[in-house]
């Protein structure tokens, strides 16, 4: 561990904070510069989405964040806690108790039921059965998945198993939820229903850093980042003081 | 307003505030709740057209109310109208900024590029919140909110594109 001496409020540790982060990926011979020093800092409690183009480097820099991939150079803290340079197995335990991911695949255990997809996390946490039960029976419920608690993957719709990917996601209360393109191979409606659910567990305090190559999904989130070519080119807030309440109106504006 | 004041005219007569209330119904959230004062203004204008007429009811305990009808020029105009055909949304002041920008190097436009976008997603995320909050089964409000949100995100699309390409 290494003090952290950025001027960040006092007694408040950035959930994310992560400096000069490079990374390059090379493929028969080609050099693909995927993160090419990336300065992030994420707030607990803020909702964050990384936006831009096919090939930008969101899934890179969430992969860096996740500890699913090393950077060539750069640092990294979660929760004030220095993290490039633990080892697989560290990462590992990490991911378990303190970072929930879910990606546009599901990437479910098919071959088990939705509530022990859901609890599977939760036992490798090192939780009682009894525990595991409870946590998943609260998230069955607050994802509306009931219903679905003894169906297989495959007899879901795509919403109903990104909600199922969300509630193993969430089961062990993790810190910190990293999503990268959780709407991607859903439908309008199964996009909103996600997006819906994502707010929800904002608004009750979960720290979201969402990646995405849709606007309309990005704009979600309270602050939106701009990602280009391995690069941050923008940083916004939302409904900050730039903002022009009328906007909606504006838009819609019938003419005289 | 003024067309459709006198489409809506054309199912039958009515005074002002019906009209204000038919607007309101028909557009739901989608839509600033139209002013009873425009919609007075808009009416005497329409009259003094010709192409409505109002004629003064009297009530028993309130002061008299003007009931308007569509007049045959009226009816043209509607007709005519209808039969304009419609420019789609395709002109875009903000494109005449960043070429001007990108010619003389009187802005950054790259800066430009970002302001935009940020009012771009400010605009969407309203618009989230109006769906979200509009009577799903409201269709005429809910399809007018997609259809906004559908050329923003087109717009963002497009600024990508001129980010990748001017940068
Ligand atoms: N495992 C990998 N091996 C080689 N190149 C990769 C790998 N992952 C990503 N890349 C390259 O890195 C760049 C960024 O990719 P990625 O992070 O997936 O972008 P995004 O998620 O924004 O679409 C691309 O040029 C991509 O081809
Ligand atoms: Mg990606």
């Amino acid at each position: 561990m290494s003090p952290d001496t950025s001027p960040s409020a006092p007694g408040s540790q950035p959930m994310v904070k992560a400096l000069g982060l490079v990374k390059t990926y090379k493929a028969e011979g080609v050099e693909a510069k995927a993160v090419r020093g990336v300065d992030l800092h994420v707030e607990p409690g803020e909702f964050v989405s990384v936006t831009g183009p096919s090939g930008a480097g969101k899934s890179t820099l969430l992969h860096l964040l996740g500890g699913l991939d090393r950077p060539d150079s750069g640092r990294i803290w979660l929760d004030g806690r220095q993290v490039d340079s633990l080892s697989e197995a560290r990462w590992a335990v990490l991911r378990r108790r303190s970072i929930g991911i879910v990606f546009q695949f599901f990437n479910l255990v098919s071959n088990l039921t939705v509530a022990d997809n859901i609890e599977l996390p939760a036992l490798l946490a090192g939780k009682s059965p009894r525990q595991a039960r409870t946590s998943c029976e609260e998230l069955l419920t607050e994802l509306s998945l009931e219903a679905k608690r003894r169906s297989m993957p495959s007899e879901l719709s795509g919403g109903e198993q990104q909600r199922v990917a969300l509630a193993r996601a969430l089961v062990n209360h993790p810190r910190l939820l990293l999503a990268d393109e959780p709407t991607g191979s859903l439908d309008s409606k199964g996009s909103r229903e996600v997006m819906r659910l994502l707010s929800r567990f904002h608004q009750r305090g979960q720290t979201i850093l969402l990646v995405t190559h849709d606007a309309r999904v990005a704009s979600t989130a309270d602050r939106v980042i701009s990602f280009f070519d391995g690069q941050v080119v923008d940083d916004a807030v939302l409904g900050g003081p730039e903002h022009v309440p009328s906007s909606v109106a504006d838009i819609l504006k019938l003419r005289d | 307003m003024r067309l459709a004041l006198l489409v809506l005219l054309s199912r039958g007569p009515a005074h002002g505030y019906e009209l204000k209330q038919a607007l309101e119904r028909l557009m739901g959230a989608a839509y600033p709740q139209p002013n009873i004062g425009q919609v007075y203004v808009t009416l005497s204008r329409l009259e003094n057209a010709h192409l409505i007429d109002g004629e003064d009811v009297a009530q028993s305990s309130r002061p008299n109310k003007r009931i308007y009808r569509l007049t045959e020029a009226g009816r043209e105009a509607v007709a005519g109208w209808f039969e304009e055909p419609v420019e789609p949304k395709l002109r875009d002041d903000f494109f005449m900024k960043l070429a001007l920008a990108h010619e003389t190097g009187a802005a950054d436009q790259i800066a430009l590029i970002n302001k935009h976008r940020r009012y771009c997603l400010n605009a969407m995320r309203d618009l989230s919140k109006l769906a979200a909050a509009e009577d799903r089964d409201h269709r005429i409000s809910q399809l007018m909110i997609e259809g906004a949100m559908l050329h923003l995100q087109a717009d963002l699309d497009w600024l990508e594109r001129c980010q990748e390409e001017l940068e």
